[in-house]
């Protein structure tokens, strides 16, 4: 059975693509990104204030590491196999090295909806995977070059709206707790899916609007946006087995590793590296990858996940 | 009425991501006040529908003395026209206060 916040994104879609008239206010687009972000960082949080900090940081280092080798993986690919310029190389492989956020919170629906538990510390490896990929790409597009703003470039993707509500949710779970978080579970809880449904409407509607960029750039966008996806998925699957995660936890895993950012990675890039043509990447992202995450590659991972760790014990 | 002196009005059309550096830009050009609007139009890279941020237009109104908007309208020509969604003109205006701008 199709889960039911996916077929409010199909009817986005199909709204899209027939040009109905529906057209959501871009500031109801901002406020579930804020209340998807928070209520993610809250519910790791939660589950974080029951168990010790200390482990995690190994964690933490092989998840920035597996952004890292997407990034270098996808830039190779796109260079050399691909043969594009430099910029939009490096672009493009910043936007799949980094993570995307409602592709998390439809992963995180699915497992649970299906009572398939997954560790809380993934909500901070959402955090931390967003912002290595931006500054190897970066790197990747400029080299390192003396006249680049470092510092600048540090605040925006550390301070960016997203990594500052997730991790900002994620210390109001921890320091309330269970009970503390009671009287706001109303909100950031029951009301999650709801807010999800929504929000995939909007990006139905955003999705259909790639289409006419696919059609001009044709099989390489719609090629690369379905191999990375699953190179990263595999990446992410064998990270996740390292790490010893749950089957859940793999999935996830996997999910984060084989999504893309079509958020903080464009608003950065957009001024790091303004050559990189933004309509390539947001068509590759958006038009093909996110599509193919939520509709079919969530299932997969979780029987790639199943597969594995039934060869392993 | 006290007299009207005339002043340049610079608009720039531009996408919102440059918000941020285009303030920088003017506070080094010496721009005492402007005003940012949301936009949204089609032009050369497409419709900018302001559907969401990525789509998202500015514009931006300034008024200064003619010298000042040309040398602020040269420094955007040779550091964001070739790769932003920009366009900027001039307007003559008269304004009273003129000390203001």
């Amino acid at each position: 059975m199709i889960d039911v916040v996916i077929l409010f994104f199909l009817l986005g879609l199909f709204a899209g693509l027939a040009r109905s008239e529906l057209k959501l206010p871009a500031e109801l687009y901002d406020s579930l990104s804020i209340f998807l972000l928070l209520a993610i960082g809250l519910k790791g949080g939660e589950g974080l204030a029951t168990q010790a900090l200390g482990p995690l940081v190994p964690q933490l280092f092989a998840v920035i590491a597996l952004g890292v080798l997407q990034t270098l993986l996808g830039f190779f690919l796109l260079a050399r196999i691909g043969r594009l310029a430099r910029a939009d190389a490096a672009s493009l492989a910043a936007h799949y090295g980094s993570v995307s956020v409602a592709t998390f919170a439809v992963g995180a629906n699915w497992l649970i909806s299906r009572d398939i538990a997954f560790e809380p510390q993934m909500a901070i490896f959402l955090a931390v995977m967003e912002v290595p990929a931006i500054l190897v790409g970066i790197v990747l597009a400029r080299g390192l070059r003396k006249d680049t703003d470092w510092k600048g470039l540090a605040h925006e993707s550390f301070l960016g709206k997203g990594v500052t509500l997730l991790l900002g949710g994620m210390a109001i779970g921890w320091i309330a707790g269970p009970e503390g978080l009671q009287p706001i579970k109303g909100l950031f809880h029951d009301l999650f899916k709801g807010a999800l449904a929504l929000f995939l409407l909007e990006m139905g509607l955003i999705v259909s609007r790639q289409t006419g960029e696919i059609r001009r750039r044709g099989a390489f966008i719609v090629g690369f946006g379905v191999a990375m996806p699953m190179l990263s998925a595999c990446l992410g699957l064998a990270c996740g087995a390292l790490l010893g995660l749950s089957v859940g936890g793999m999935t996830l895993l996997a999910t984060l590793a084989a999504s893309a950012s079509y958020i903080a990675v464009p608003a950065t890039m957009r001024i790091a590296v303004p050559e990189a043509n933004p309509a390539l990447s947001l068509a590759a992202v958006l038009g093909v990858t996110f599509p193919l995450n939520i509709l079919v590659g969530i299932p997969f991972y979780h029987q790639l996940a199943l597969k594995l760790t039934g060869a392993m014990s | 009425m006290t007299e009207l002196e005339k002043r340049t009005l610079l608009t720039i059309i531009t996408e919102a991501a440059l918000e941020t550096r285009l303030m920088r830009d003017f506070t080094l050009h010496g721009i005492r006040g402007f005003t940012i609007s949301d936009a949204r139009g089609k032009g050369g890279r497409g419709v900018r529908d302001a559907s969401w941020q990525e789509a998202a237009n500015i514009r931006i109104e300034v008024i200064c003395p003619r010298s000042q908007a040309e040398s602020l309208l040269a420094h955007l020509q040779a550091t964001y026209y070739r790769d932003y969604a920009m366009i900027g003109f001039l307007h003559d205006v008269e304004v009273l206060r003129p000390e203001k701008f």
